[in-house]
């Protein structure tokens, strides 16, 4: 376990690398100046403060040297300044990233959910219309354009139905939350603040549903093919060769072994989750990190686009590692070497 | 064509219903001028702007009085050339590269593998709104953004198929027989891996399309006045009011994804059976 946890770490520092070295790459192809994208329109004008900032990034010298000085600032925690806000990156990303956070672990519960209950009705009334339907629902999660839904959905839930509020994360004129973990939810309940609580909640729900929705839908087709592949082996007619109830058949013996390509796909949604992000934060006006890395990327906000990846990337492997942890916890065969 | 034919046989209705949507959008957009009763750019007319869906405008009319049912049709020229001229250039770079990376093999293949995995280390949509930022808002620059993303993918499917089938004993006999390293590459191995490439690139058609939509909705894709789906939804994002504005496009958008999507899954259930019989 500890070899492969080592070997994990080893290839998470090498993708992380590889993203730091693709930022580099663009953003030296494009033709601009980094001293002045960087630095203000006074302190261009004190040559002192250039010259801090080209030893600092070592801008004279060769490329090679360049990005080496760039990785030992990463290193050092130092993501640098971002352009267009003005702030350390560090602190930009630590301020975005609960509101994403929280978003996208209710859409994943969403769609883990309802896509597991609806892949086993379908398989379990299979070519029945209740199946039909349900499939038809998860195959067009899959073509669904993310910005164009959540647009609809807005519009009918919050213009013409006025059910929700219509964007943002709380109403600013009643709560005011500082301090805590970021996460408004669970900030609520540890302080006991009900208002707050159902006001977040409202704010989330929407987005949420619109995002995980996708999720949902590649959730459902991979729970029912494998419940179905499940279904037809010898030990389920064993089990019903027994007497046992049709119920208990599906939960007790067909599923758990029907669950184990499902976390696969659920890890796959989930970094698809993240990419989705961008359209619904947009249109829900979510103070997250996609919209940050969507204002980061239109004003090429280099030092901030690369914190930004950096983030996302390290996301997608912790995700995968816990996954394949969970592997061998519903799994016993499975063993890391 | 054997695998289309033997799908309609079968009647697999998902399969069916797929093909009959992508057919009918190519030929609108093929015969987009003639079915049009509007120009898509050219007639504005801002005492008619906002009209709801009516016989004069089907769809409506959206902030500057030019008829959405037109630039949607129009629209689809945009969409359905968009993507697939990505799908077609992330399929030829890739099979090149990982025809290579396979046949070759050894520091080169590792090379140009870590390359590959390089680019696909970063996050898809951010890698392709920054590369579409950097060179400039257009067509051909979202374009070109969306292949850098996707042919990786195809460049690992490619190579995978490629070491897999190079150990066969016919490869050895052809080589025996003298046939050059480029022959073999393209009589013996490229026929076998079409197959499973075709099936990607089906698959792929709508999500490259769904992906160019969202790049010009986030104004990083065709710019206005030109009549494309994704930029028609983000018109209708201000003008909350007057539904038929995003409404079509994103419908249209949403079509086209599910067509392509349907022909993707019936191909690859006739290509792979064991699937056949569950999806």
């Amino acid at each position: 376990m500890v070899r492969f946890l080592l070997r994990r770490l080893a290839l998470t520092i090498v993708l992380l690398l590889g993203v730091t070295v693709m930022v580099f790459l663009i953003s030296h192809l494009v033709p601009s100046n980094p001293v002045a994208a960087n630095l203000s329109q006074t302190a261009l004008a004190d040559p002192e403060i250039v010259a801090a900032y080209e030893a600092k990034w070592g801008l004279d010298k060769p490329l090679s040297e360049q990005y080496f000085i760039y990785i030992t600032n990463i290193f050092k925690g130092d993501f640098g300044t971002s352009i267009r806000t003005g702030r350390p990156i560090l602190q930009d990303l630590k301020q975005y990233f609960p509101a994403t956070l929280e978003l996208s672990l209710l859409a994943m519960l969403i769609a883990i959910v309802f896509g597991i209950s609806f892949g086993i009705i379908s398989a379990v009334w299979q070519n029945k219309p209740i199946d039909q339907l349900l499939r038809a629902i998860s195959v067009s999660g899959v073509s669904l354009p993310s910005f164009w839904f959540a647009l609809l959905i807005m519009s009918v839930f919050s213009g013409t139905l006025k059910w929700f509020p219509s964007g943002g994360r709380i109403n600013p004129r009643l709560f005011n939350p500082t301090g805590g973990t970021g996460l408004y939810l669970l900030d609520a309940l540890s302080w006991g603040d009900w208002g707050m609580l159902s006001d977040s909640l409202a704010h989330l729900i929407l987005p949420a549903l619109v995002l995980g929705f996708f999720t949902m839908g590649l959730i459902t087709r991979q729970t029912r093919s494998n419940l179905l592949e499940t279904m037809s082996m010898d030990y389920i007619r064993t089990a019903r060769a027994k007497g046992m109830r049709e119920s208990r058949v599906v939960c007790a013996h067909a599923l758990n072994n029907a669950l184990i390509p499902v976390i696969t796909v659920s890890g796959m949604g989930f970094c698809n989750l993240l990419g989705g992000m961008v359209f619904v934060e947009k249109i829900f006006s979510w103070p997250g990190i996609g919209q940050y890395a969507y204002l980061s990327a239109i004003t090429l906000d280099f030092p901030a686009i690369c914190g930004v990846s950096l983030l996302i990337a390290a996301t997608y492997v912790v995700i995968n590692l816990l996954i394949d942890i969970l592997y061998g916890i519903i799994d016993p065969r499975i063993r890391y070497q | 064509m054997n695998a289309i034919k033997q799908l309609l046989k079968q009647k697999n209705f998902m399969f069916t219903l797929g093909l009959i949507i992508c057919v009918a959008w190519i030929l609108v957009a093929l015969f987009a001028s003639l079915l049009s009763p509007y120009d898509p750019v050219k007639d504005q007319n801002l005492a008619i702007r906002f009209k709801p869906p009516s016989s004069a405008h089907y769809f409506g009319t959206d902030s500057l009085g030019r008829d959405v049912f037109s630039r949607v049709l129009y629209g689809s020229r945009i969409s359905l050339a968009a993507g697939l001229v990505t799908v077609l250039i992330s399929f030829f770079v890739g099979l090149l590269f990982g025809g290579i990376a396979g046949y070759v093999g050894g520091i080169v293949d590792d090379f140009m593998m870590r390359f590959s995995e390089m680019v696909q280390s970063f996050p898809p949509l951010i890698l392709a709104m920054v590369i579409a930022a950097a060179l400039g808002p257009n067509i051909t620059n979202s374009i070109i953004a969306m292949a850098i993303i996707w042919w990786p993918n195809y460049a690992r499917l490619t190579r995978s198929i490629v070491i897999s089938v190079k150990e066969n004993d016919y490869i050895t006999a052809s080589r025996v027989l003298g046939a050059t390293h480029l022959r073999i590459l393209y009589k013996e191995i490229l026929p076998n891996s079409l197959g499973s490439l075709i099936v990607m690139c089906t698959l792929d058609l709508g999500n490259a399309i769904l992906m160019f939509s969202g790049l010009s909705f986030l104004g990083l894709g065709v710019q206005p006045p030109v009549a494309e789906w994704g930029a028609m939804v983000s018109d209708g994002v201000l003008t909350f009011n007057y539904w038929w504005i995003s409404t079509f496009p994103g419908l249209a958008i949403f079509s086209v994804a599910m067509g392509a999507n349907f022909i993707g899954d019936g191909l690859r259930d006739y290509l792979d059976p064991r699937m056949r019989r569950q999806i």
